[in-house]
């Protein structure tokens, strides 16, 4: 059984935490208004990440009632990555300037 | 070895999701975004799924990824007017996983590892699960209300001792879960476990219920936060560093577009979430007669063709009647006669943050014409025509004004201070919120009856007709 190691240490944790949404507050704060619809599906794929964590539990030796609720849960984020990044691209592509008109 | 390996590979998505985000900041550089962005997801997947001390079983990942994507790709191919209840939706699916897996965690740790239910890490799987469910909730309710589904209640619905109710709720439910963290193998932890997911999944629904639908872009911002806020309590139950950086960066993303679009409604998050639109009626209704003037298509088509500077103010009646393709033949058509054409967004116009940007961008108008309201409003005074297409709210004069509006001290587009304004609307009942809008009775405004994409369409032809026949 290879369990998490029991002892974490949450203070480098926290410490990546408080730093990532610095950065994302300053990175978000210079997006073009313009794009904020595609922004949100962009970050919404972004935050399907969580298929990583789905990934491991459905994976993992465990019970099979436990990796059910992973695979549900794996299915989830796996829509939420196809669907965000797609949708996005295709908005993107509809963003055109003066210049880049037939 | 391995796991040196997939932390670089962590590390290295963690870059990319930064750069990704940052590319959004110019929409000639934004597609490169969304190729990171795909990369580091990649990246992570492939680093996660390729572990052969963990990850033992593969029939159902890629069962689990392929009804992923079986649904994923339609949902991306949703008509752009559909893009707010998409966006909700995929909301709902990011706090469904992450409850998902803090629930499969706990009681996973609960019968075979107890020594890591450490109070750290308990209250971290309790965030984890209240956040995800609520957000599960919260937001397929929005996306109910934004797809019109008809037995969710498109009105806010007020009850008393709402707030009491709610608030009520989530403090049991915090409650359960402090005792949690102090006993998390309790006999009856599980069942106290299982009732904080009931209650989160109730106040979820309890949420939205009083919302309507122009606080809408409000609530979606919101819940965007809460979906990234769940990731990251899942990267702290995982001990995930990726988890964390990429959740932080969703839940920061949220968080700034709420305050963005709480700004623009002059109002603040407590109030957007808990104190209903539905006072509204009562305060109005003060029905002194006052009188529209209609003006005909002609006429409107006139006064356009003799303008400098035409500002058209889009809102969510735009949307509705899906007429932006018109729109952008009135553009074309005034633009070739020389006139200035430029497009008033206000940042709550439509249903989620940018919708108007996008359904013109679809619609093909460049987006060096789509002006924000700030910068557009010291021009409005020089403006000769302010047509507003489907916008009601955002360019009511009372929000100066009128202390008893509720939209009072919202920052609106000037579009009143046009030399003439043209008004679209489809009928002569005030409008969905029940408020009257000054602009529509002002000595310079004139209105349109009639559907957004057929009074628009009225006015292309009107043009086209004029232009053949010298």
């Amino acid at each position: 059984m290879h369990e998490a190691p029991p002892a974490l240490d949450f203070w480098s944790m926290l410490f990546v935490f408080m730093l990532a949404t610095f950065i994302g507050v300053g990175v978000i704060r210079r997006v073009s208004r313009l794009l904020h619809t595609p922004l949100m599906s962009l970050t919404n794929a972004i935050s399907a990440i969580a298929v990583v964590g789905s990934i491991i539990v459905t994976g993992s030796d465990h019970p099979w009632h436990i990796r059910m609720l992973g695979a549900i849960a794996l299915f989830a984020s796996v829509t939420n990555i196809v669907s965000g990044f797609l949708i996005t691209d295709r908005m993107l592509k509809m963003f055109k300037s003066d210049g880049g008109r037939r | 070895m391995i796991q040196a390996l997939t932390q670089l590979a962590y590390l290295l998505a963690t870059g990319l999701f930064v750069l990704s985000l940052h590319w959004m900041n110019d929409p000639k550089t934004a597609r490169r975004g969304v190729h990171a962005g795909v990369a580091a997801m990649l990246t992570a997947v492939i680093a996660t799924w390729a572990q052969p001390h963990i990850i033992v079983h593969h029939g159902w990942i890629v069962v689990a990824i392929a009804a992923g994507i079986g649904v994923g790709w339609p949902l991306s191919r949703v008509p752009l007017t559909a893009v707010p209840q998409r966006t909700a939706l995929s909301h709902a699916f990011g706090g469904l996983a992450a409850g998902l897996v803090g629930t499969a965690e706990y009681f996973l740790w609960l019968h075979e590892a107890q020594a890591n239910l450490t109070p750290f890490r308990m209250s971290a799987i309790i965030i984890e699960i209240i956040l995800g469910y609520l957000t599960f909730t919260g937001s397929l309710m929005a996306a109910g209300k934004l797809q019109e589904i008809r037995w969710i209640p498109q009105r806010p619905v007020t009850y008393p001792l709402q707030n009491v109710t709610n608030i009520g709720m989530l403090a049991i439910a915090v409650g359960l879960g402090v005792a949690l963290v102090l006993n998390p193998t309790a006999p009856w932890a599980a069942n106290a476990f299982m009732a904080i997911i009931g209650l989160a999944l109730g106040f979820g629904v309890l949420l939205i219920i009083p919302i309507g639908g122009a606080d809408m872009p409000t609530v979606i911002s919101i819940l965007n936060s809460y979906a990234g806020l769940s990731a990251v309590a899942m990267g702290f139950v995982l001990d995930n560093k990726l988890l964390i950086t990429a959740g932080a960066l969703d839940g920061s993303s949220g968080l700034i577009l709420s305050i963005i679009m709480c700004r623009a409604m002059n109002r603040s998050f407590t109030n957007v979430l808990f104190g209903a639109f539905g006072k509204v009626e009562a305060v109005k209704k003060t029905g002194e007669q006052k009188s529209y003037k209609p003006e005909t298509t002609e006429g409107a088509a006139q006064v356009l063709e003799q303008a400098n500077l035409v500002v058209i103010v889009p809102g969510y009646g735009m949307a509705v009647a899906q007429a932006q393709h018109k729109v952008r033949e009135l553009y074309d058509q005034l633009k070739k006669r020389g006139v200035t054409v430029k497009f008033a967004i206000h940042p709550v116009a439509g249903r989620m943050p940018g919708h108007m940007n996008v359904l013109l961008a679809e619609a093909d108008v460049p987006y060096t014409d789509l002006v924000e309201m700030d910068e557009i409003n010291p021009d409005m005074p020089q403006c000769d025509v302010a047509l507003v297409v489907g916008a009601n709210d955002t360019v009511n004069p009372a929000a100066r004004y009128e202390k008893s509006s509720p939209i009072y001290g919202m920052p609106i587009v000037d579009a009143d201070k046009a030399r003439t304004v043209f008004a679209i609307k489809r009928s002569k009942n005030p409008g969905f919120a029940g408020i009257d809008n000054e602009l529509y009775f002002a000595d310079r405004t004139w209105m349109l009856f009639g559907d957004a994409k057929a009074v628009v369409g009225d006015l292309v032809k009107q043009l086209s007709g004029g232009s053949g026949m010298h």
